[in-house]
């Protein structure tokens, strides 16, 4: 008999528990609680890039002396991981006079520690770390700069 | 003499009917009917997107990885599912890659690759199999919709429009350049790094023209 009610009070307790777990946060008004009831505030939705992409363009002229060359084409889709990496399969040693791409520069085999390697340094392996594609956007604020000297 | 044949073979037919009676025959030709449809019904039902990602292995790999890609969400809303790039149209050879694909069911059974950490194992091994499958059919899945005799170069990127004449003048097929266009590649050996030299090879991964 006592282990009875002492089972029905366990059940209870559970339920109740239950429903303030399921009530609680999911009926916080105008979006979401934590559990503890502070307003966890979202990111609104963002609209899409108004941009387009630059259609594909030959070689973009440099601006400044050491600038990495700017991407003249779209990089949709490709991917850059541990296991491949979809720009050296255009701009490789291997592969750019089948493609017709630009060759990666010989300055991109050497490691930070000055070594010389076969092929691209692991610090190099990232590409659009430095090297961008371009929108079709204005600059947003208008300036007088002009490209070096030497290479205008 | 001439009428002989047709005559025999008739009068056989006849004999046959007379034997069976008319509606064992016309029991027979529906039943044939409604095994027919049936068939092609539940052969049908395997051919849905949704009886493809049944499977966790599928849904929560390929089919997640498909979801960024092009042939499923683009500005105008036409999809390629599952069965449209990997199960060809044509009758004989659907069938002949649905009875391979019963090998799928014991790979189910036994969970070969039931974990993202065997499915990245055998991805090479999958990959390699597909790619070799579409350059066999001269990538047949892919030409179903996109028919290059009827290309636009006008239209296309300044790379597109170049290599594309040039790759279909030296007889090579879409899938010879167009991998990982849906699902993550495997590891490729693009001699950077030690984890990539196992990957596919050269001539693996950028066959040479011709079958």
């Amino acid at each position: 008999m006592k282990n009875k009610s002492r089972l029905f009070t366990a059940a209870l307790a559970a339920a109740l528990m239950a429903s303030t777990l399921s009530w609680g946060p999911v009926h916080a008004e105008g979006g979401l609680k934590s559990l503890r009831g502070a307003e966890i505030q979202a990111p609104e939705t963002e609209s899409a890039d108004p941009f387009k992409a630059m259609k594909d363009s030959a070689p973009i002229e440099r601006d400044y002396v050491q600038q990495p060359p700017l991407i003249p084409h779209k990089t949709d889709g490709y991917t850059v991981t541990m296991k491949y990496n979809k720009c050296m399969d255009c701009h490789s040693w291997t592969r750019y006079k089948e493609t017709g791409a630009t060759k990666v520069s010989l300055t991109h085999f050497k490691t930070r520690d000055g070594q010389e390697l076969s092929n691209i340094s692991p610090r190099r392996y990232f590409c659009q770390q430095c090297h961008v594609p371009q929108v079709d956007a204005k600059p947003l604020v208008a300036n007088k700069f002009k490209p070096a000297e030497g290479i205008r | 003499m001439e009428n002989n044949k047709p005559a025999g073979l008739t009068a056989r037919v006849r004999a046959w009917v007379a034997g069976i009676g008319v509606v064992t025959v016309l029991g027979l030709f529906v039943a044939g009917i409604v095994f027919w449809g049936g068939f092609n019904t539940a052969m049908e039902m395997t051919n849905r997107e949704e009886f493809c990602i049944g499977c966790h292995e599928m849904k929560n790999n390929v089919y997640a990885e498909y979801q960024n890609t092009v042939h499923y969400s683009n500005r105008s809303g036409v999809r390629a599912t599952c069965p449209d790039c990997h199960v060809p149209k044509e009758w004989v050879p659907k069938i002949i890659r649905k009875v391979q694909a019963s090998k799928e069911v014991w790979g189910k059974i036994t969970g070969i690759v039931d974990t993202p950490e065997k499915f990245e194992a055998h991805r090479l091994e999958m990959a390699t199999r597909e790619w070799a499958r579409m350059k066999a059919n001269n990538s047949q899945e892919c030409r179903n919709c996109h028919n290059f005799e009827y290309f636009d170069y006008a239209v296309q990127g300044r790379r597109g429009a170049n290599t594309h004449q040039q790759a279909f003048t030296e007889g090579k097929t879409c899938i010879d350049c167009h991998k990982g266009i849906a699902h993550k590649l495997p590891e490729v050996d693009q001699s950077i790094t030690p984890i990539n030299a196992e990957g596919a090879p050269p001539q693996v991964f950028h066959p040479p023209a011709g079958k």
